[in-house]
């Protein structure tokens, strides 16, 4: 999965046009096989081996939390390095926090809290501050902006 | 935080049978059907309702960028005057190589920062270059910026809402 060389040029198109658009229709792989250049049967496999190799980390619809009345926040701490493996196992076993990220930085953890109400977003916070024993600092969206880009292959 | 109209209980039927993937065959729709005990023609009309509200962002391929190549994340924070990040936060979020853009609170003195805009490169000096440019758009109104990378992920679980 290291090696994006030994994807071939049907891979590389699969990834270049099907970011976005995939359509809702009773036979959806067969209508994009013809601009594709491709079979159907050769494009769900093709997809089925990406989704196994880690070349694709998801097929189908990516969901907007916040529009079906959920809640998104992402939320950082600054944990030193000493106490880092205990907090990120307490942090990473709660099923609300959806991703968690060291990065380089005194605000050392980030991690995406992923709720179905603004309550449990609220309860999940209080619990890894006291579990952790750190502060959390919480950065839900004010605002997102719009965004054009697809990962070329 | 933003919220919308909840889902109703056969949305989130077709949420439950959808949220890892779509199943890999010629009928996908159908399948999902199947799954949540509803016709593939109320699938599709619902899915494609919920295109238009934009409670489905997109359906398609999710690449792993690493696996592209993609090596160097650096999340690009920016310290703007309030009154502009939304002028720039259209500029910046157009440019291609920014995959996530957003106006997030400030929490001061420790944070400052009220722009994010997430970059991906194939290593740092790539990133770094990116992050000229969108300084270069950004110009007077940068008060200040860093580049947080990741060095670690500790978990990936993607979205999930219970069953």
């Amino acid at each position: 999965m290291d090696k994006p060389g030994q994807m071939d040029e049907l891979d590389r198109a699969i990834i270049n046009e099907l970011q976005g658009g995939f359509p809702v229709c009773d036979r959806p792989f067969a209508e994009v096989t013809a601009r594709l250049h491709t079979t159907e049967q050769e494009l769900v496999s093709r997809i089925d081996r990406m989704l196994k190799d880690g070349v694709l980390s998801r097929f189908g619809p990516m969901y907007h939390a916040e529009r079906m009345g959920g809640s998104l926040s992402l939320a950082a701490m600054k944990i030193p390095d000493s106490d880092f493996e205990r907090v990120a196992g307490i942090v990473n076993a709660m099923p609300e926090v959806a991703h968690n990220y060291a990065r380089d930085h005194a605000l050392s953890m980030w991690f995406v809290l992923a709720t179905e109400t603004p309550q449990e977003h609220a309860a999940a916070l209080e619990r890894i501050e006291r579990e952790t024993g750190y502060p959390v600092y919480d950065m839900p969206k004010v605002k997102e902006y719009f965004i054009g880009l697809r990962f070329a292959a | 935080m933003t919220t919308g109209a909840p889902i109703d209980e056969i949305d989130r039927r077709i949420v439950l049978a959808t949220q890892s993937g779509l199943p890999l065959e010629p009928q996908p729709y159908h399948a999902v059907a199947r799954q949540a005990g509803i016709s593939a023609e109320e699938v599709m009309a619902r899915m494609r309702r919920m295109l238009e509200s934009g409670a489905i962002r997109r359906i398609g391929v999710v690449p792993n960028h690493y696996a592209l190549g993609y090596k160097a994340n650096g999340m690009t924070v920016w310290d703007v005057p309030d009154e502009r990040v939304d002028e720039l936060g259209e500029k910046v979020g157009a440019l291609d190589f920014v995959s996530h853009c957003y106006c997030r609170p400030r929490h001061l003195p420790d944070w400052p920062y009220n722009f994010f805009a997430m970059v991906h490169g194939h290593d740092r000096g790539e990133v770094e270059e990116l992050v000229c440019r969108i300084a270069a758009l950004i110009g007077d109104a940068d008060c200040g910026h860093e580049i947080l990378y990741s060095t670690r992920i500790l978990k990936k679980t993607g979205l999930r809402i219970g069953g």
